[in-house]
Order: structure tokens, then sequence, then C-alpha cells
């Protein structure tokens, strides 16, 4: 039987949210039939981006109380529609919105929610979820024993974007916001967008600086190669700690969970805790002094040397190599 | 105003944690959930500056009185452990439900404050959810909190993925915390021997109103029967030497090889 799958698609100021369309890949490779949910502003051009990504069809729904993304109005839209089309399951990505929306819904509904996950099947009529749980130390395979729909939240790069077929086509059926703007509670009063920065999440390439950079001058080796390789730039807990730089780039248990491509570690030891935060990236790059650091057990390449002679000239052969 | 912190007790944040017998396992203690620090000294500071009390609220085994008293010693007046052997098993969403209807029993409660998450089921769902479940306004991820408790209304300043959005609300309100938000204190000599003094009454489930049926395993939705460790990275490291150019020039070409740039 085909699963009936709703996938979540998140928009900022107009702009999807690639999390969601590595969402929607996920719903298509469990063979089910998919559903985009694409609200707020351009909310017909997002459920055509959805439609393109994979979705069979969408909805949408575009209305003032809808423009930024408000749990209340957005659980009371989805858990209309859900009662009155019946959907096996939600998906949505891991993000600060999917994450409230699904949470939301599971007390709607009645029903049960996974959150976080980074491996999906499908069993019989049912999804079967791996997630990871103490910071990433153990894995838990975890399922549903009651409760429709299935919600389920993914972690952001954990499941391939797929490639946008611009020949798709499907229905996209206009729906009306289920709360009147009198009955939403919380109202947003102004946002402050942090400029062009990449955000650690997303990246695909992270270059961070631990206790070995030894002030705040010491990162900007670190900023240079981050910037040189089109990356973000993280930190350890001990940098951000003694006040090197600010807990936004913190890297760990405590900070932020990141699975790039390329993870680049300039004099971070390897606690357990930054362990837990970058552990799920795919290639690993150690550079530090010390041959003991136990970061070099979980890397794939590693220097032992001075952060401050290597790092400038990775940057100058990348600067190299990328034409930069 | 009256202000509750909802905590869990967890495995210290630098365990090793393995699984032994189909069982997790750690080796140091528990402690107080490390993201509901800055919870704890939220509502502490809230206390401080709008007057009233601060209550730590916690579900979990008996021993998690500790991390109650973590919350005392630190500023909180009072601190009430809900324990039942029904609960084992719960889900996020039953847990939710259990909170909602302690929440409800200690009545007149302006703001609710969580951490993040909890670091052992990593989930963040049960903020969200007991606001669902209770109605009150839903404050996540929030960074700095203003409130008025004679107009009933309080401003958030949430953190997002995007940046910072300020948004209003009616008391009462929940509100999910992040490390931005404060500094947690350390607890003072006074506050420790106030603790180790403090009478924590343990409530059951009939004392919060909610059927057996409705927790634990057999009232969850989701379950976990099977957690193991996650497959070891392959392979030893590479240690690549030579000058700053001839390593750098060498990594390149691997790093590029292996397709990540």
């Amino acid at each position: 039987m085909t699963l009936k799958i709703w996938v979540f698609i998140e928009q900022f100021q107009g702009n999807v949210q690639a999390a969601s369309l590595e969402a929607l890949g996920a719903a298509k490779s469990l063979g089910g039939a998919v559903t985009a949910l694409a609200f707020g502003p351009g909310a017909n051009a997002l459920a055509q981006t959805a439609i393109q990504h994979g979705a069979d069809e969408a909805l949408a729904a575009e209305d003032a109380t809808l423009n930024d993304f408000r749990v209340e109005a957005y659980a009371a839209l989805v858990g209309k529609l859900a009662q009155e089309k019946g959907p096996d399951v939600i998906l949505a990505a891991a993000t600060t919105a999917g994450r409230d929306l699904l949470g939301a819904l599971a007390v709607d509904l009645n029903t049960g929610c996974i959150a976080d996950v980074i491996a999906l099947k499908a069993a019989e009529n049912s999804l079967q979820a791996v997630k990871p749980v103490y910071a990433g130390k153990l894995l838990a395979e975890v399922s549903f024993r009651a409760g429709k729909p299935q919600l389920i939240s993914l972690r952001p790069r954990a499941f391939p974007k797929p490639e946008p077929d611009s020949t798709r086509t499907g229905t996209i059926t206009t729906v009306a916001p289920a709360l009147a703007e009198e009955a939403i509670g919380v109202k947003v009063q102004n946002y402050e967008v942090a400029a062009g920065q990449v955000s650690l999440s997303d990246a695909k390439i992270i270059v961070s600086g631990g206790r070995g950079v030894g002030g705040p001058e010491g990162f900007a080796p670190v900023r240079e190669l981050a910037q040189t390789l089109g990356g973000a730039m993280g930190a350890s807990r001990a940098a951000v700690d003694a006040g090197w730089i600010p807990y936004a780039h913190q890297v760990g248990q405590t900070g932020k969970t990141v699975a790039p491509d390329l993870y680049i570690a300039c004099g971070i030891s390897g606690s357990i805790q930054h362990q837990a935060g970058m552990r799920s990236s795919k290639v690993i790059v150690a550079i530090n002094k010390d041959a003991d650091a136990p970061i070099f057990k979980l890397a794939r390449y590693g220097i032992v040397g001075d952060l401050f002679k290597y790092v400038p000239a990775l940057t100058a052969e990348f600067a190299k190599r990328l034409g930069k | 105003m009256n202000v509750v912190v909802c905590v869990k007790q967890t495995p210290d944040s630098a365990a090793k944690i393995s699984v032994e017998g189909g069982a997790v396992t750690w080796d140091t203690g528990l402690v107080l959930n490390p993201w509901d620090e800055y919870a704890v000294e939220e509502a502490i500071r809230l206390k401080e500056k709008h007057g009233g009390k601060a209550t730590a609220l916690c579900l979990g085994a008996e021993g998690a009185k500790e991390a109650l008293k973590t919350c005392i010693a630190m500023g909180c007046d009072e601190a009430v452990l809900i324990a039942d052997a029904a609960l084992n098993g719960s889900d996020a969403l039953a847990t939710a439900r259990v909170l909602a209807a302690a929440l409800k029993k200690l009545g007149e409660v302006d703001i609710v404050v969580f951490g993040k998450q909890a670091i052992d089921g990593d989930t963040g769902l049960v903020p969200m959810a007991v606001a669902r479940r209770l109605g009150w306004a839903p404050l996540t991820y929030t960074m700095h909190i203003e409130a008025d408790p004679a107009a009933k209304t309080i401003q958030a300043t949430r953190l997002l993925e995007q940046g910072k959005q300020v948004v209003t609300a009616k008391l009462p309100a929940v509100v999910g915390t992040v490390k931005e938000i404060n500094e947690p204190r350390y607890p003072s000599f006074m506050g420790i021997r106030k603790a180790g003094k403090a009478n924590i009454p343990v409530w059951s489930l009939a004392d919060v109103g909610v059927d057996a049926a409705s927790v634990g395993a057999a009232g969850s939705a989701v379950q976990w029967p099977n957690v193991y460790p996650p497959p070891a990275r392959e392979g030893a490291v590479e240690i690549i030497d030579g000058s700053p150019e001839e390593a750098a020039a060498k990594l390149a070409e691997k790093l590029l090889a292996d397709k990540v740039i």
C-alpha cells in the first residue's frame, strides 16, 4: 500500500529551505504519494518548487496570518487538513519551525512524533527511524506503536537533496487558513536577520578553531581559510568560553551539531563533547601540535604541526586551485 | 510572579555512554541536564526581578531529587518531584502530558521555563507539547525575556536559524530557552546548605490526576527498543607530513579527490 506522505515545505522571506527539499527526497525514496504543504508568502511558487523536487501535488495557502511561521497558525491549518484528508505520515525538517510544528501537531492529533531522524525506512504500513541519542554517542531505532499520522522531523543534511526536474507538474490546491489573527496569541514584532553568514547547520564546509588559536586574533587564519573555501567558521567550547569568539559559532554537545562534507579542526583537541557535535562530518581534517590529541582518532587526515604555519599554507594552496 | 522551571536529571555530558545487555550505561553520575541550568537561572532571575516564587519541577526517579537540590541551591524556592513506576518507558508526549497536569495542579503559574532539550533523549519536543496541552503561549528558542506581570504580557527574543525574532504574547507562557539567554550562577554555600535541608515532596500519577494507561510504554506512541553504538568511523588517520607548503599541496589533492571541495 502506498503511504500518503505530507512534507512541510519551509520558506523564509520567499526562499525555500534546503532541508525541506531533503525531506521531499526522503518521502519520495519511501515510495510514497507525496503532498507538499506550502504556506506563506509566494505559496504558489513554493508549491511549484516542491513539485519540481518530487512532490506529486501541493496544498498552498497564502494569507497575512501565515506571513511569518507561527506555530499556532500553521499547526491549526495542518491539523485541520490532516483531519480532513488523513495522511499516513507528515515529514518536516528538524529546524526550529519544523520541530515546533510537529510537536504541536502531536498533541492536537493525539499521535506520535519522532524528532531529528537520520535514517528512515518503510516497514508494512509504518515507518522506522534511526535517530541519535545521548548527543550522538548512541543511535536508537525508533518506531511507532500507535498513532496516525506518524510525525517525523529529519535532521538537516542527513538526507540527500533531490535534483529538480522542471518538467514535473502536479495539482496545486489552494486552501484557506484555519485561524483568524485575533485567535493567534503570539504576535511578531520584528525580525533581525543575520547578514550574509553561512549557517553552520547548512554548511558543506566548516573550518573550526579551538584552544590552540590562543586568542581572538588567532581566529584570523581560521576565518580566511573558511572564506576561501566558501565555508562557515566554527569553534570549540574552550575558545567560546575564553571569549575569543561568539557562542553562535560553537560546535559540540552544548553548541551546534553539524554534518558538513568537510570539517577542518584547527588547534582543537577533540573532547567527547566536541566530537558529539561534528562526528557525522564526511571527511575530518585535524591540525594540532599535539600528536596525542583525541581528534586524531576521529580524523581522516591529520597534520601534526603549528596551525599558524599550516592553515595559511592551506589557504594559499586552495586560493590557487580554486582561482580565488 | 509564579515561575516554574521544568528540569530533568541526565548523565553528565562528559560521560562515556555504552550499551550493555540492551541497556544504556554510563561511567559518571547523574546531573541536572546541562541545558536546564540556563532555564533554572532564568527562572530565578524572573523571581528576583518581579518578586514571587520559583519552583523546580522534575519527572524522574527518586534519585532525581539531587537535580532538584541543585535547583534549590542555585536559588529556587521550592521543588517537586513526580515519580511513579508507571512512568517508565514514557515518550516525550507522555512526559508532556504529566508535566502539564502537574503545572495545572501547581496553580496560578505565570511562566514555565524549559531548557532546550535533554541530553539523553535529545527530542526537544516537551516544551512545545506542554504549551500546546495547556493552551499557553509557546515561546521556544528564547534568548531574552521581558515580562510585565501587571499587564500579564511577555516579550521574547527568539533565536531562529535566520536571525533574531521578537514576539509578544499574553501570560501564561511556556518559554523554551537557549544557551545565549544567560550565564548560570554557581550555587552559593548558603544555597547548598538550604538544599540539603529542603523537603521535596514526591507526587505520584494519581496525585497529578493522570491515568497510568496514558503514560509509560503502553501509553506512548513512540518506542525505541533498540539502542546501539554508532558504527565506528573507518580507518586510521592518515598523517600528512612535510613543510607547510608540501603538506598543503598533498592535502588539497586528497580533499579534491574526495570531492568534499
